[in-house]
């Protein structure tokens, strides 16, 4: 055998050594098990914690609000949309509550008017809609439904129901103010609902609570003598915003 | 030679002893079967499914909840420009011109539009990482930290990238960008560790109206299979051989 060819071997074997070692510091375990990447990555991946609980996991505590809910229109809008990722109190329900959001604002994000968004869908403007008005003060969050007039009224006084439909009066039915006679149905012009007579009436809900509420408050002594209210205030469409 | 007490060939035999000591092992570790992974060994197993999303545009309303949902469920940074999924809001005017905006992914709302006479057709479109058959990002990986998981949803190895950006603009569909703390490529994961608990995405889990539709490719009894059968199906730039996996149903041919 020639010198050299011993010597080159040796030099050979260092070499292979050599990127045996590298190859083993510098490629790391689980690479390639898969394929060219490192097979440990994916449990690192999937080992992330959760937030978003799922509906279902709601459901199986709150099973009467989410058969409500399934029943109505919201039946797609998943319980955390609302309230907020509930992962952690799914976990441990004692030790944090989901929020509960009553602002207007929250049902704005889908349903304020954008003509972008698809024919058909409800929205409304949410300037003339009842401003300041939380939504839920007539809309049921978990089966929402549009408010309705008494039909025993809207078929002759359908347009007074209309705009008071919109109107910051639009909670209230009918019957606060008027009662109407059975046999006024039978014979509505000789038998007439009842309207206020008397400005106390009205100061009911606006004269004697806390300022600064939704309801606008008024000093009954002061404001308007001697009128009654409903001589300067159309009550199927009182002001809005003032 | 004498004088430094070792002479050449002493050396060059002691060094050919030392290289095989420490290359015995390496040899051998290069036999080793592939352990089984946590993922692989559990219950779920990757290699029996081919995830897909569908996204009926004439159901989306735009209100951004995916959008929120989903930085919340993989800590998105808050700050605008970083999105696993964002809205896009199409204007197509009667004069053939396109806008398309999208201020803060849609999380902000969307003003109103500019000289509204003129609009023909608006509506919005969600994107996300399409999660590609044939995703260009992978290929362009020089380190292989992103890559193909066995159930087709493409992933990024945080703790191993490096930070070149080579995938951020390999994307086509600008769906990745770099993280502003960890300083690596991120992107949608499928909320990959949700799939693996059997749950959808968030951004499925919260879409009040049913425009995001999640399930898998090629298999009949899952959500998206019924999707694609009642809708038309697109995708965004087929020229480009990505294969996405988003489907696209209504979608107008100005998406671009």
């Amino acid at each position: 055998m020639p010198q050299q060819v011993p010597r080159l071997l040796a030099v050979l074997a260092i070499a292979a050594g050599a990127l045996l070692l590298a190859r083993r510091l510098l490629i790391p375990e689980t690479f390639g098990d898969l394929g060219h990447y490192r097979a440990a990555a994916l449990d690192t991946i999937a080992a992330r914690p959760i937030k978003f609980a799922g509906r279902q996991a709601c459901a199986a505590c709150h099973g009467a609000v989410d058969a409500k809910r399934v029943a109505g229109n919201h039946r797609g809008v998943a319980c955390e949309i609302c309230h907020g990722p509930a992962a952690a109190h799914a976990a441990a329900p004692m030790a944090g509550k989901p929020e509960i959001r009553r602002e207007r604002a929250l049902c704005l994000l889908c349903h304020a008017f954008n003509p972008s968004r698809p024919t058909g869908f409800p929205q409304v403007d949410s300037l003339t809609h009842n401003a300041r008005i939380p939504c839920m003060t007539c809309h049921q969050p978990h089966a929402p439904e549009p408010p309705v007039t008494p039909r025993e009224c809207s078929a002759c006084h359908g347009g007074i129901a209309r705009q008071k439909a919109v109107s910051h009066h639009a909670t209230l039915p009918c019957t606060t103010c008027h009662e109407a006679p059975e046999t006024h149905r039978q014979d509505p012009r000789s038998v007439r609902p009842t309207k206020p007579t008397a400005r106390a009436f009205c100061g009911g809900c606006h004269s004697g609570m806390p300022e600064g509420g939704v309801i606008p408050q008024i000093d009954l002594q002061r404001h308007g003598q001697p009128y009654l209210c409903w001589q300067c205030h159309y009550p199927h469409h009182p002001e809005a915003g003032t | 030679m004498s004088d430094q007490g070792i002479d050449r060939r002493a050396f060059v035999g002691d060094l050919v002893a030392a290289c095989l000591a420490a290359g015995g092992p390496v040899l051998l570790g290069m036999v080793r079967v592939a352990a089984a992974q946590g993922v692989g060994a559990g219950a779920y197993d990757p290699s029996a499914h081919d995830y897909g999303i569908g996204i009926d545009i004439a159901k989306c309303i735009g209100c951004a909840r995916c959008v929120a949902a989903c930085k919340a469920e993989n800590d998105v940074p808050m700050e605008p420009h970083y999105f696993n999924t964002w809205i896009e809001r199409y204007v197509l005017r009667t004069d053939g011109t396109v806008d398309v905006d999208s201020p803060n992914g849609g999380l902000d709302g969307f003003g109103p539009i500019e000289s509204e006479g003129d609009v023909l057709r608006t509506f919005f479109v969600p994107k996300l990482c399409n999660h590609c058959a044939n995703p260009p990002c992978v290929q362009v990986c020089p380190v292989g930290a992103t890559f193909q998981s066995p159930d087709g949803v493409v992933l990024v190895d945080d703790s191993y990238c490096i930070g070149c950006r080579y995938c951020i603009q390999a994307c086509p569909y600008g769906a990745r960008y770099l993280h502003p703390e960890k300083h690596v490529a991120a992107k949608c994961t499928f909320c990959y560790h949700r799939l693996v608990k059997g749950l959808v995405p968030a951004c499925v889990e919260v879409c009040p109206t049913g425009a995001r539709v999640f399930g898998e490719v090629e298999k009949r009894a899952t959500p998206l299979a019924r999707f694609m059968r009642f809708n038309d199906i697109q995708v965004l730039k087929p020229n480009l051989n990505t294969k996405p996996k988003a489907y696209y149903a209504n979608l107008d041919g100005e998406v671009r």
